[in-house]
């Protein structure tokens, strides 16, 4: 049993969600303040209750008017006194039960004020007994009092609203009858039925809302069936508990429901708007849906403005919207378009019944993801390292990768600049942890990367490493990375570092789903190692000074890669480089990653090691012309695009990406294409500025050619460098175009070859 | 060799129940025909256990497999024998196709222990734990990450999870765990 917990929602399967107001009354104690809890139920017994209805009178919103439900609770449950003076207005019985209680408190009703014109309940007997006055055939013409309750006037129901007499009071307690809460029965499709007598909307039993089996999950008990008396509600819900006892294969005991007091009740009768020929004025002042704002006249507008559904008209009015979801509004709002529409309730039908019942916090439903575990954040290896050195990270994915190593007051720009200068003349290490890293094995593991890959894979000789570029099979770029050959039935794929779940679904969708009789086996090795780009012209000091391994031009050649140890850890080493420098990126088991680390920059010190984060990575990529998926590539960019034609295969007879690129669109030589800028007075061009076209569009905007897809001051050249997508862009070497600025005008560019650093690429092949 | 380190450096916190991180631990990632032979002749000479049923797990003595899809087993040994292992199994399964190898530092592991081990972990795993058996393995999620499961001993789990967001499983698992969080 879950005290103070609500089913808010009822889903398919019998999937139930509930909020637990866990901690609401004792704050503070260090509980949780709400649970939800998710529920998979064989079958879900709701005894919601009933829910009493308003009556449509003017001024049925003023403070102090109440339901007469609530108005017994506040007495007979905490004690409160609505009012020295309470007006009863009543459609039925059940009103009496409040009236008598307030004199029972001691507290003054100075009437009843009953619609129907014949009242001989055992209630209203009561109620007459104990001194209250009942008047019959009245209505409230309006509620007296703006911030709160100073009277009602009275009228005859039959009439228009012709004010008989005043009666003085602090507060009104309403009943315009029952309805039940057949939201949890109606979340998942169960069938209502008009109870005519009862003037209500019930659960249809022979409509429930099926499972999975074809057979209904959810039963209503009680008053929530429509059973209002005590007595039948007793013998409702014990019904109700068999068959769902039953449902579920238990044995449920012999026995007879169990027997309440019998209170004979009159029939109510049917008001919708009190008096039943009150005019526009008051109509204008009698609320429907209180929490939207919806009022008798704004329904019957609808009705004139034709909207006959009633979905519409809730979307036209809002009645029932929202955290309102039909509790007080829904019936009332029926019964007046019905009226409006000449027709009857329940050709109108009723509006959608949605989750939640009532609305549930954003708190509980987030449950523990708030501060600190809100969202999994990725670390490396080495991420203590980068805290414990005052890196200013950036969002890698879910990574936080350090972006650059502030040292004393340094602004950001300078760290970056400091740590490309260094990296360039002496020794750098970059945390290259978060690439992705994927084994490839089978006998048909090349020719699995041959479809992958643009280029040829299985030509690749063990020992050996290759740049290889990935299409998605529009043809369009979609990762990039070196590929290791590790024996002659695996290949190790180095992804990028966002891209490595996603690379590796995409392999195993290819080959469970398309190649599924191919002899391949993927792993997703990522976080196997810890890895470090160790780079720059003293890369291979540093390397010997650790020793263990011949790292020399000629035992490991650019390009190729090696295993072995490495100052005592158990290390492979890749000879590639994406800084243009000498460059090794080693990859030791991710326990050893942090000591790995260490032991680089202690030895590392003579050489003059620094660590350098990722936008020095990207500065150093972009003076080698270097591109970067995600800033020259953005799902619509082809190898072709970026003069990467030497990485796309001619001779294979297919890979991922081929015909793609072959359609006529890809293949048109009017795409803009990679080409690097240089402007003439060495500012640094704005990222994602336009590279503008003579003319306007239609819309009166500037024409363009091209864009901006990589833009830095360089340290090295000492100006702004950029890449960029140009109509043409290779033939128009030495051309000077112009690039958008955010606050006006333009700046010159000449456009140039996207390498601007070491051409020949002699610095990292030493 | 240097010295392996866990994700965590083996960090515990005591609450409702008690979450230690442990390792490190040795785990090879198998890929291959559970059905074949040579499989099964494998995996018992690696580990000393039979090939595990689907969603079972026997781990005796620290040394055990656990499955993880119709073509994937996890093998759980002592961290220091995964070079040699992966050597025997490298020999044992010459010519057939299947690929090992060393995960053993791609993961943290956690233990939960005590009497709500299984409440705190289904605050936190899309997991029935009413009917999740011994020797059951479950691959699920801790809130927004990936993580296997098992029932180690009595009252107590085993949770295998990435090593990078080691950190967030373990404060997930602490809050979880926290005094006033019972939920019973």
């Amino acid at each position: 049993m879950r005290l103070r917990t609500m089913g808010f929602g009822v889903y398919d399967h019998g999937y139930v969600l509930a909020d637990e107001k866990v901690a609401d009354h004792t704050p503070g104690d260090g509980r949780p303040r709400h649970r939800v809890w998710r529920i998979r139920a064989g079958r879900v017994l709701a005894a919601t209750g009933a829910l009493e209805r308003p009556l449509s009178f003017a001024g049925n919103d003023i403070p102090g008017v109440m339901l007469a439900g609530a108005v017994r609770d506040y007495v007979a449950n905490w004690a409160v006194s609505p009012g020295d003076r309470t007006v009863v207005v009543t459609n039925n019985d059940d009103a009496y039960r409040t009236a008598i209680a307030l004199v029972e408190a001691g507290l003054s009703v100075p009437a009843v004020i009953d619609a129907r014109e014949v009242v001989i309940g055992d209630l209203p007997a009561r109620a007459r007994t104990l001194g209250i006055r009942v008047e019959t055939g009245k209505a409230i013409a309006k509620v007296k009092g703006r911030r709160a309750v100073e009277g009602v006037a009275i009228c005859s129901q039959a009439g228009e609203g012709a004010v008989i007499e005043e009666i003085a009071c602090e507060a009104v307690a309403m009943s315009g009858g029952w309805s039940p809460v057949v939201h949890l029965w109606s979340h998942c499709g169960g069938k209502l039925v008009w109870d005519e007598d009862q003037a209500h909307f019930r659960p249809d039993p022979s409509h429930p809302p099926l499972g999975h089996d074809g057979e209904g999950f959810v039963m209503t008990a009680g008053a929530a069936s429509g059973a209002l008396a005590a007595s039948a509600a007793l013998a409702n819900a014990h019904d109700a508990a068999k068959a769902a006892a039953k449902a579920m294969g238990g044995k449920p005991k012999a026995g007879a429901a169990p027997k309440a007091a019998e209170t004979s009740e009159a029939p109510m009768q049917a008001v919708w708007v009190m008096p039943q020929g009150a005019g526009p004025d008051k109509r204008a002042k009698m609320w429907l849906d209180y929490q939207n704002d919806v009022k008798v006249s704004d329904v019957q507008l609808a009705a004139r403005e034709g909207y006959v559904s009633v979905e519409h008209t809730k979307r036209y009015t809002t009645l029932g919207m929202a955290t309102d979801q039909g509790k007080l509004s829904n019936i009332n709002g029926l019964a007046v378009l019905a009226g409006s529409l000449n027709t009857e309730i329940p050709q109108v039908g009723t509006t959608t019944f949605r989750p939640p019942y009532t609305p549930v916090t954003i708190g509980a439903l987030a449950g523990e993801s708030r501060g600190e575990i809100f969202q999994p954040l990725r670390r490396t290896p080495i991420h203590g390292w980068h805290e414990e050195n005052g890196a200013y990270f950036e969002p890698v994915g879910l990574w936080r990768r350090p972006y650059c190593f502030p040292r004393g007051g340094e602004s950001h720009a300078q760290a970056v600049h400091r740590e490309v200068e260094n990296t360039r003349s002496r020794l750098g290490l970059l945390d290259a942890s978060t690439l992705g890293k994927i084994i490839v094995k089978g006998p048909d593991a090349g020719r699995f990367l041959d479809m992958l890959y643009t280029n040829m894979m299985s030509t690749l000789p063990v020992g050996k490493c290759r740049y290889g570029l990935m299409c998605n099979e529009q043809g369009f770029l979609s990762d990039d990375g070196v590929v290791a050959r590790i024996d002659e039935d695996t290949w190790l794929c180095h992804t990028t570092s966002g891209g490595a779940d996603r690379i590796h679904g995409w392999m195993e969708d290819w080959l469970q789903c398309e190649w599924w009789d191919w002899k391949v086996y993927t792993a997703n090795v990522t976080e196997q190692y810890a890895q470090v780009a160790v780079v720059g012209p003293n890369a291979r000091k540093l390397l010997e000074a650790l020793g263990g391994m011949d790292v020399s031009k000629e035992a490991l050649p650019f390009m190729q890669w090696a295993d072995g140890t490495l100052g005592g850890f158990r290390a492979r080493v890749y000879r590639i480089s994406f800084s243009g420098e000498l460059s090794y990126e080693i990859a030791v088991p991710a326990s050893e990653g942090r000591a790995f680390w260490d032991a680089l920059m202690n030895a590392g010190q003579e050489f003059g090691v620094m660590p350098y984060g990722t936008e020095a990575l990207h500065i150093m990529r972009a003076e080698k012309g270097f591109i970067m998926i995600g800033d020259e590539t953005d799902g619509t960019v082809t190898p072709l695009d970026l003069n990467l034609g030497w990485a796309v295969s001619k001779k294979k007879a297919d890979f991922l990406g081929k015909r793609g690129m072959e359609r006529s669109f890809l293949s048109d030589p009017e795409r803009w294409k990679l080409v690097g800028l240089e402007t003439l007075d060495g500012s640094v061009i704005e990222d994602g500025a336009y590279i503008v076209a003579p003319g306007v569009n239609a819309n009166g905007q500037r024409n363009t050619q091209g864009r901006v897809t990589s833009t830095y001051h360089s340290p090295t050249l000492k100006r702004g460098i950029a890449m960029g997508l140009l109509r043409h862009g290779p033939d128009r070497m030495g051309e000077t175009v112009e690039l958008t600025k955010t606050g006006g005008g333009t700046v010159a560019a000449k456009v140039v070859d996207p390498v601007f650093y070491d051409k020949e690429g002699a610095k990292q092949d030493v | 060799m240097s010295k392996a380190v866990s994700a965590l450096g083996g960090a515990r916190f005591a609450g409702t129940v008690e979450v230690r991180e442990v390792g490190p631990q040795g785990m090879i990632t198998l890929r291959g025909d559970l059905s074949s032979a040579k499989v099964k002749s494998a995996v018992k000479s690696a580990v000393g256990v039979a090939v595990p049923a689907q969603r079972r797990v026997t781990i005796e003595a620290g040394r055990g497999a656990g499955w993880m899809s119709p073509d994937e087993l996890l093998l759980w040994l002592p961290y220091d024998e995964v070079a040699a292992t992966l050597a025997t199994l490298g020999k044992a399964l010459a010519g057939q196709h299947a690929l090992a190898v060393d995960v053993s530092d791609a993961r943290a592991v956690f233990e939960v222990e005590g009497a709500r081990s299984a409440e705190v972990l289904a605050k936190l795993c899309p997991v029935d734990f009413a009917t999740l058996q011994p020797g059951e393995l479950r691959r699920s999620r801790t809130a927004q990450v990936a993580a296997a499961l098992w029932q180690s001993a009595p009252d107590t789990y085993t949770v295998v999870a990435f090593r990078s967001v080691g950190r967030y499983v373990f404060d997930l698992l602490r809050a979880s765990a926290q005094k006033g969080g019972e939920v019973a």
